[in-house]
């Protein structure tokens, strides 16, 4: 087995060799430390003769911090020196020759951690054992009698101390234990400790190699034109009147919608690609606009047929015969991912190998893109990762990589490097779905809520993207938040007749995963009715909502209140408050807003709160609730792609607004992990700032917001 | 041919006049740390300073920068001594993904030079970089850390 590993071992090296100089000095702080023949001691730990620990990280590092919080749990097991820790990525192609050693890749659905962290605590506790082992078979001694703190190993009896280092060669070949047992949360030294991220430094100085800017030596670069209208044709392109403009290598088709142009640089690919006459067959999709799905989805507002995400007892029954009907109807647009770097890979095919570089958020899935475009069997096929400039769920997808590697069988040898414009990126995402939604409720005479219906109008992810994992036509993830009882996320409120069911409409705009997919709008319409509830009961939003929650639900809304000093803001100011579980996680938010008479809208602070379950690194969490605000908020004000003639009427930055450092309201974290489960951090806080938000302007104004996003809307006192 | 002083140091780029100063820095220079995020000006990841002044070069010919002193987030730190802004930025841990920090250094560098102690105002007023991470709160404590330095 161990020269199995080795073996593996260089053909990591062969394949990040094979990258040439670029690609090693793109890594000169991080990856190139396992850079030498240092053999693992298991797949998840390389201990290098200095000391130095590699650990190997499989999911994608894109700003989440989630490849910090692995080293550390690791490490946590491992007894090493932190400040002696850097990392890798094993390739997608290295996972599927060893039998997925390294599980999954996937960095989406807020799952690298909680949904790795018990194997990767138990590859650093096994690495542990084998490091003891060796020095306990130095010494002679038994295993039990010697430990390890620190990188250090110690045999106390005879006090004698030897380093890692100097036994992970011997450690490498042993046999890895069958089991081992895991530290209890209690003594955890490094897990739950907000140290600093393991991948800051090269990105202050230029240094920190993102997928754009991968070079490789003889590369070319292209850039690509889809049709505008998704499920349009490219008819034509007359190649010959820009395969003389400058640095034009090539004009290429790439699919029956799509053209490519291949050039020294991006600017002559560009430039020659803006020129070259194109026709289009736009399609039946280009009779489709924002208004007729509009329509479309009213309609399904009141369809008899739907699915059924959550009943109980007799809705209809009960608020037919409630003291009081309440009802309204709320909307959300599609957005754009926007991640700052734009799509890109880099691709190198013959017709033995196939190798792309690009930054993937789905490893395996991309190893799977190259294969299917390429034609090569996966054992000839790898993708290394590379640091994503941004993900958001965007890069979960491998269009982009299917793309690149077209282009590249197309010109054997020659890496190419794809890059998107902008505008290609703003034309062909898979958006957040559009959805509407009519809430009903019933209040008794002491206003409390008798039945609820929740009727979900609009398009459905699973039905664009993933049709093959919808459950009898149904998409379970439209229902986030939302569900009877799951460990990801159920509704948080007691509420005796429910029924909450979807009706789905879909579009030819593809519909994709936005950091917090559902979640977002299924909070932005419960808790926006729960305040418009509790404003018709007479009763404080907060109290309100107190007397419904399970505990868990309740004790983070009171963790976020008491941080904000609920129901003592400055004159002036309105509180508004969210809640919802998401991604395994129970969050809440308080935002403390303030509306002039002119109308201007100002978010002087958001708290926010968030129950993990386990916090791995606090510094990390609060980074990610304050960037997940600015996230959603950013949609939430501006957010909103139309459609016209079958196409996305935005075409750049300039044209869909996104939020900056002039509107950020202060984030005020409160962490308050309660232990015995894990959940996510990089999404679910998203969910609860625009409803938060729209819960302030609320009682500020006296103006109940419905239709997203808030800069179609005049606050203005009238 | 194009002819650029980058970093203190002499260039030659064999370029259309109109090319952006971004793709000559990054394509025919190797100099990537300066970013393509959008291209028209408006998220600010390929922000340069030309004789001293933040600019966009995404939007700036190259044939203008020529004659001038361009600097770019290589050129920042002199033998790996980090200036106060990238300091600022290592120990308040900044960046997240990092993509549009470049541009947000070089933007806080030529408004730290205007003015040492900004305030929050001066801040939201003159900073208009894009950073989809969501890293404001981040920057705008580095910025006073840094100015405090």
């Amino acid at each position: 087995m161990n020269e199995m590993l080795r073996f593996d071992r260089r053909a990591f090296l062969v394949g990040a060799a094979a990258a040439s100089g670029g690609f090693s000095l793109g890594f000169s702080t991080t990856g190139a430390a396992a850079a030498d023949a240092t053999p693992e001691v298991n797949a998840w730990v390389v201990v290098k003769p200095n000391d130095t620990v590699v650990i190997r990280i499989a999911r994608s590092e894109m700003g989440q911090g989630s490849l910090t919080g692995l080293a550390q749990m690791v490490a946590e097991e491992l007894e090493c020196d932190w400040s002696k820790v850097t990392w890798e990525y094993p390739t997608p192609g290295q996972n599927t020759a060893r039998k997925r050693i390294w599980g999954n890749y996937n960095s989406t659905g807020s799952q690298s951690i909680r949904q790795s962290q018990d194997y990767v605590r138990k590859g650093g506790a096994a690495a542990r054992e084998m490091l003891i082992q060796a020095a306990a078979n130095t010494w002679k001694v038994p295993a039990a009698e010697c430990s390890a703190a620190n990188s250090i190993i110690t045999h106390q009896k005879s006090g004698r101390k030897t380093s890692f280092g100097k036994v992970a060669a011997a450690a490498a070949k042993l046999e890895p234990p069958k089991d081992v047992v895991l530290k209890d949360p209690k003594d955890w030294k490094l897990i739950g400790k907000g140290v600093k991220r393991l991948d800051t430094y090269d990105k202050l100085i230029g240094k920190q190699i993102y997928s754009i800017d991968l070079r490789l030596p003889g590369m070319l670069i292209a850039t690509i034109k889809d049709c505008p209208v998704n499920g349009g044709k490219l008819t034509s392109f007359d190649a010959d009147k820009v395969k003389g403009m400058r640095g034009v290598k090539a004009v290429l088709r790439v699919s029956d919608s799509s053209v490519a142009v291949v050039a020294d640089t991006f600017w002559n690919a560009k430039t020659a690609l803006d020129a070259l006459p194109m026709v289009w067959d736009m399609g039946e999709n280009a009779k489709v606009s924002s208004a007729s799905i509009a329509d479309m989805l009213k309609e399904g507002l009141s369809a008899e047929q739907t699915y059924i995400g959550n009943r109980q007892g007799d809705a209809a029954g009960a608020i037919a015969g409630a003291a009081k009907k309440v009802e309204a109807v709320y909307s959300f647009p599609y957005q754009h991912h926007v991640t700052m770097e734009p799509m890109n890979a880099t691709a190198r095919y013959t017709p033995e190998k196939c190798e792309v570089w690009c930054p993937t958020q789905n490893g395996e899935g991309a190893l799977a893109a190259v294969a299917e475009a390429s034609g090569l069997p996966v054992s000839q096929c790898d993708v290394y990762k590379v640091h994503l400039g941004g993900g958001f769920g965007r890069r979960g997808r491998t269009d982009y990589v299917t793309q690149a590697v077209r282009i590249a069988k197309q010109m054997p040898g020659t890496p190419v490097k794809l890059i998107w414009t902008r505008e290609e990126d703003m034309a062909h995402c898979a958006y957040h779905p559009v959805t509407q939604c009519k809430l009903t409720a019933g209040l008794d005479a002491d206003g409390k809520i008798t039945g609820l219906q929740m009727r979900i109008s609009g398009q459905s992810i699973l039905a664009s993207l993933l049709p093959q994992a919808l459950q009898n036509g149904m998409d379970p993830i439209v229902f986030q938040g939302l569900t009877p009882s799951s460990p990801e996320g159920h509704l948080g409120y007691d509420i005796p007749n429910l029924l909450i069911d979807h009706a789905m409409r879909n579009t030819h705009i593809l519909a994709g995963f936005w950091r917090g997919v559902n979640l977002n709008q299924n909070a932005l319409y419960l808790e926006s009715f729960i305040d418009e509830l509790a404003k018709e009961a007479g009763q404080d939003p907060l109290e309100f909502r107190r007397k419904m929650l399970k505990p868990k639900h309740r004790a983070v809304l009171d963790a976020a209140a008491a941080k904000a000093n609920y129901g003592n803001a400055p004159k002036g100011i309105f509180q508004g408050v969210a809640q919802i579980m998401g991604y395994g996680s129970y969050v809440a938010a308080v935002a403390d807003v303030s509306v002039s008479d002119g109308g201007q809208l100002k978010i002087h602070r958001i708290v926010g709160a968030t129950d993990c379950g386990y916090a791995v690194n606090p510094a990390q969490i609060e980074r990610q609730i304050a960037g997940s605000f600015v996230y959603g908020l950013s949609a939430s004000l501006y957010g909103e792609i139309t459609i016209k003639d079958g196409a996305v009427e935005q075409q750049n930055l300039d044209s869909y607004t996104l939020m900056r450092i002039d509107e950020m309201p202060r984030v005020e974290s409160v962490i308050v992990p309660s232990g015995g489960f894990w959940g996510g951090v990089g999404e679910p806080t998203i969910a609860v700032a625009a409803p938060a938000v729209l819960n302030g302007i609320a009682r500020a104004t006296g103006k109940r917001i419905r239709d997203m996003p808030l800069v179609k809307h005049s606050l203005k006192n009238t | 041919m194009a002819r650029l002083t980058v970093n203190g140091k002499s260039y030659t780029a064999d370029v259309d006049p109109d090319t952006p100063l971004l793709w000559v820095l990054r394509d025919s220079l190797g100099l990537t740390g300066t970013k393509y995020g959008c291209g028209v000006a408006q998220c600010g990841a390929c922000t340069v300073h030309i004789d001293g002044e933040a600019m966009r070069s995404c939007s700036i010919p190259v044939n203008m920068a020529e004659g001038k002193k361009v600097t770019t987030i290589e050129g920042l730190a002199v033998k790996g001594v980090l200036t106060k802004v990238q300091k600022a930025w290592l120990d308040n841990e900044v960046p997240q993904c990092g993509y549009c920090q470049s541009g947000m250094i070089m933007a806080v560098t030529a408004l730290l030079k205007e003015k040492p102690q900004p305030t929050d105002a001066d801040i939201d007023a003159t900073l208009t970089n894009i950073c989809r991470c969501g890293t404001y709160q981040q920057v705008r404590e580095a910025i006073h850390a840094a100015a405090k330095a």
